[in-house]
């Protein structure tokens, strides 16, 4: 590997790259869907090359290729050079580094058992047994059930000697049961509707124990048919980890993102109302709200030894006691506030460049409660379970979600189920009344499999770690129903 | 820069894995070559800081052992790749169970060539034509005052099906794409977009006027209270309900599950709705054939306002007796057809009479990170972007902040008062729509951001 990416890395010198970068990347994937009782997709599939980022004139470029031939690699490196001298035309503040040691080492995910050797047919099975089970409760219309491994060596190699080695592999199951009935859908979904990944071995599906769960889940989405609509009103909210995380990943993940900050996604998934005069001083949610990006979650799907830069994974604060206090950042971005890169620079594959994507922005539990106590210290209030929608402004302000079910909380019980809830409010706002964050008990490792950013799209899986919360006065009920 | 195979070469390796997969005894086999030379100059705050071109090419093979299937992909495309693929997709048919949805992959039926859809110039396009694209699009929003955030990309899409039942098909498009924010330091921001086949038709300058201009029309914003309101939708925030529409209701799974609100003839729209896929307009990307190498049928979704076909791939198809209209996505394909070649009917009035003729409500240029609420009632919630306009006796008295909306676009088709005799071509999340402007008579808007 290392006479690929030496091939590439002098050719790109040779050019003129004050600095260049190289990765090859293989990713190796399968993938099963059972959908009511058939099997809908039995695939795998393998994809490798290389990209070559080159820096000139204080401009990238960037140039990858399926072709691991050595004509087909120098011509890669070429072409960044070209590009990036394309780019020097239309700069006006040229591109600045942070220092860093070069990078060496390797890193492998946590693997017990081999996702990629266990017999297809196993999987199968399992899958088609938890589907039948759905399907075999009275009212079920359709079902899903899914099984998906990736795993990804890549070599990281850059002109300042830097040379890592990693494999990192993902491992994701789920099911869902849906049932109908005139204008509505009903679906409940185990483990949440993210597609229950993890970074870890076949161990993981085996843990999660789709088979168990089949029969409440799809007793639960036939339920919701004659379910309350939930009403609309000012209401307290206990959030389920469920539902919690893609509220993180929304309403904290993207706007600490400080390449949206500085404006380069503008044009695509927006900006941030976390601007850099709020770092240090902002008031982003209650003193109980502690948010930190962290690459080294063991079994989260940001985790790794080195990013797309080289840069080592490290855990760095974004929220500290409800202040703003930090931002995933990259070599190029942090400098230009001082700082050092907060290792978040990731890149979809061998044909993508990198870009700052969350690693796993986790809300730290808080000794005193678990979620099933903030649940009975709940007077009047709902109890949120597993994500069914989302949306946000472009500078992550004002949100809307939706939630597969909710229950109704009264003098501390859960009760009346409720279908179609949902929610909206202002990010910090929202954060602020916050006013119990469960210990570690409830904290689960969920996160999303498909966050999708940047131009070309790139899709990178995200970790985020959290318990029940609860939030008080909440808008529940949105739109005419 | 790189160049991409001519796509009888694509067929031509397509149909050497074909026989790789043959040799291994399937009752059926398909190979799908897909393969992209794309590049993208990315600009923001006014300067190029992002510049990348990729080449790459996968051969997708689906085999048949009686209903059992299996689909394997690679892009290795060496004869060594291509036997393993082959071996891979075999592997994974005879482990499967089987299918009693699955009747056969399909009959070739004649495809008649898609005109229009490549162009030489775009193919030879070069990182230094974008990145001067790129300086004319900056150039105007300097002159206006404004920093301008977006890209300039050119691709080339080669796309080949060889199936052991006789299809063979193929296919070079290209296509060339400019979208572009500009925004200013009081946080006022306009959008634009082109798209084209032919780069040559793609003006960035032009884009970057226009969203210059309405980036300075937008200063100043001022706050507006939620409620319904009557709207003119420009062409970009049209397109997201024609796609949602089409992804929600029109595909022939999504009927089978129950969970569209499709019925053969339901009203849906007002009279002024047409909604139809064509994969042979020339004012489209032309497309000639699906992912399974079936003909595109031209399919209507909505003739003045009534619900009338859906899409349909081959297992859908084949589940309710019928022939596919050729809007299969690449196997294994769990989700379902999609129509990806989407057009609105144009009206008769034009983009200012839209506007002219409203009493009090909003111009609303885009739509931004929208999602159902209920897919069934097609709700929909997101929110308004760059470039919103309050419009009072027909004429636009300001801009307004950004808001919420949660609105079922089942209804907004059913108000739709009047619809512009100009459409514009734009680029979905999985689509291109030909889309105009319309009026819809209420509009519900449930919340308000803070600029």
């Amino acid at each position: 590997m290392r006479e690929l990416t030496d091939r590439a890395l002098d050719t790109a010198t040779a050019r003129g790259a004050a600095y260049a970068e190289a990765r090859v990347v293989r990713r190796d994937e399968r993938a099963i869907v059972v959908k009511t009782g058939t099997v809908a997709a039995l695939a795998t599939s393998e994809s490798e090359g290389i990209g070559v980022r080159a820096l000139v004139d204080g401009a990238w470029g960037f140039a990858a290729t399926r072709s691991l031939g050595p004509a087909d690699v120098e011509r890669a490196a070429d072409d960044a050079v070209r590009i990036a001298r394309a780019s020097a035309t239309a700069i006006r503040r040229p591109v600045q580094l942070d220092e860093r040691r070069p990078a060496h080492g390797t890193y492998a995910t946590d693997v017990r058992i081999d996702p990629f050797a266990v017999p297809l047919e196993q999987t199968t099975a399992t899958l088609l047994d938890a589907d039948a089970r759905m399907r075999a409760v009275e009212g079920v219309a359709f079902t899903e059930a899914l099984f998906a491994a990736q795993r990804e060596a890549k070599t990281f190699a850059a002109s300042d000697g830097s040379f890592v080695e990693q494999t990192i592999t993902h491992v994701g199951g789920s099911i869902e049961a849906n049932a109908v009935e005139g204008d509505e859908v009903q679906r409940r979904s185990y483990p949440d509707n993210g597609g229950g990944y993890r970074a870890a071995g076949y161990e993981w599906f085996e843990e999660l124990r789709l088979v168990e769960q089949a029969e409440r889940v799809a007793g639960e989405a036939v339920a919701l048919l004659h379910a309350p609509q939930c009403p609309p009103g000012r209401r307290t909210l206990v959030l389920d980890p469920s539902q919690l995380y893609l509220q993180i990943h929304e309403s904290c993940g993207h706007p600490t993102e400080l390449d949206r900050v500085f404006g380069t996604e503008a044009a695509y998934a927006g900006t941030s109302f976390l601007t850099t005069d709020k770092l240090g001083s902002f008031r982003y949610g209650s003193e109980l709200v502690d948010i930190v990006a962290d690459a080294t979650a063991p079994g989260g799907l940001g985790s790794f030894g080195w990013d797309d830069e080289g840069v080592a994974a490290q855990s760095v604060p974004l929220v500290k006691e409800g202040i703003f206090v930090g931002y995933q950042s990259s070599r190029e971005t942090a400098p230009r506030l001082g700082r050092k890169s907060s290792g978040g620079m990731r890149a979809d594959g061998w044909n993508r460049i990198p870009l700052i994507r969350m690693t796993n922005i986790n809300l730290l539990p808080r000794p005193g409660m678990t979620l099933e106590q903030i649940i009975e210290d709940t007077d009047d209030g709902l109890y949120l379970h597993t994500n069914r929608s989302w949306s946000i402004d472009d500078r992550r302000l004002n949100f809307q979600f939706a939630t597969e079910v909710a229950w109704e909380i009264k003098g501390g019980k859960l009760g009346q189920m409720y279908r179609n809830p949902t929610y909206t409010g202002i990010t910090y706002e929202f954060w602020r009344n916050c006013d119990a964050v469960g210990d570690t008990s409830s904290y689960r490792l969920l996160g999303t499999p498909n966050c999708g950013k940047g131009e070309p799209g790139q899709a990178a899986h995200v970790g985020h770690g959290c318990s029940g919360a609860r939030f008080r006065d909440v808008q529940v009920g949105v739109g005419k129903w | 820069m790189v160049t991409a195979a001519p796509s009888e070469l694509a067929l031509g390796l397509a149909e050497r894995a074909l026989t790789y997969a043959q040799e291994r005894g399937p009752d059926q086999a398909e190979v799908l070559y897909l393969g992209e030379d794309s590049a993208l100059t990315r600009f923001a705050n006014s300067e190029i800081h992002q510049n990348v071109a990729e080449s790459n090419a996968t051969v997708n093979v689906r085999m048949v052992f009686g209903t059992r299937v299996g689909v394997a992909s690679t892009n290795r495309l060496d004869e060594e790749g291509l036997r393993r693929v082959a071996e891979a997709a075999e592997a994974l048919s005879r482990l499967s169970e089987e299918n009693p949805d699955f009747r056969s992959l399909p009959e070739p039926v004649p495809i008649e060539s898609a005109g229009g859809a490549f162009a030489a110039s775009t193919a030879a396009s070069t990182p230094e034509a974008r990145a001067a694209g790129a300086r004319a699009l900056i150039g105007v929003a300097d002159s206006l005052g404004v920093r301008a955030f977006g890209s300039f990309s050119t691709s080339i899409d080669t796309i080949a099906v060889a199936t052991s039942l006789g299809i063979r098909a193929h296919q070079a498009s290209t296509r060339a794409h400019v979208t572009t924010v500009a925004m200013g330091d009081d946080g006022e921001a306009g959008w634009a977009e082109a798209v084209a086949v032919d780069v040559d038709r793609v003006d960035p300058e032009a884009v970057g006027r226009e969203a210059a201009q309405r980036a300075v029309r937008s200063r100043g914003a001022a706050s507006l209270e939620p409620g319904d309101y009557q709207v003119v939708l420009e062409p970009y925030a049209v397109s997201d309900i024609v796609e949602t529409i089409a992804y929600l209701g029109f595909s022939a799974l999504a009927v089978q599950e129950g969970r569209s609100f499709y019925e053969p003839g339901k009203h849906i729209g007002a009279p002024l709705v047409s909604i139809w896929d064509d994969g042979h307009d020339p004012e489209g990307l032309p497309l000639a054939f699906d992912f399974e190498g079936v003909a595109k049928q031209r399919v209507e979704l909505i003739r003045d306002g009534h619900a009338v076909d859906l899409v349909y791939d081959s297992l859908t198809a084949g589940k309710e007796g019928k022939r596919s209209t050729g809007h299969a996505l690449p196997a294994p394909n769990p989700w379902g057809p999609f129509a990806i070649n989407l057009a609105m009917a144009p009206g008769e009035a034009s983009r200012d009479d839209l506007v002219r003729g409203m009493e009090r409500g909003l111009l609303v240029t885009r739509f931004h990170y929208t999602n159902p609420v209920h897919p069934k009632r097609a709700i929909v919630t997101g929110m308004t972007r760059d470039g919103t306009f309050l419009v009072e006796r027909g004429e636009v008295v300001g801009p307004v902040r950004n808001l919420r909306f949660t609105q079922s676009y089942l209804d907004a088709l059913a108000g739709v008062e009047a619809v512009s005799r100009e459409r514009q071509l734009l680029r979905g999340y999985f689509t291109s729509l030909l889309v105009p402007a319309v009026r819809i008579g209420a509009f519900t808007f449930t919340g308000a951001t803070e600029f």
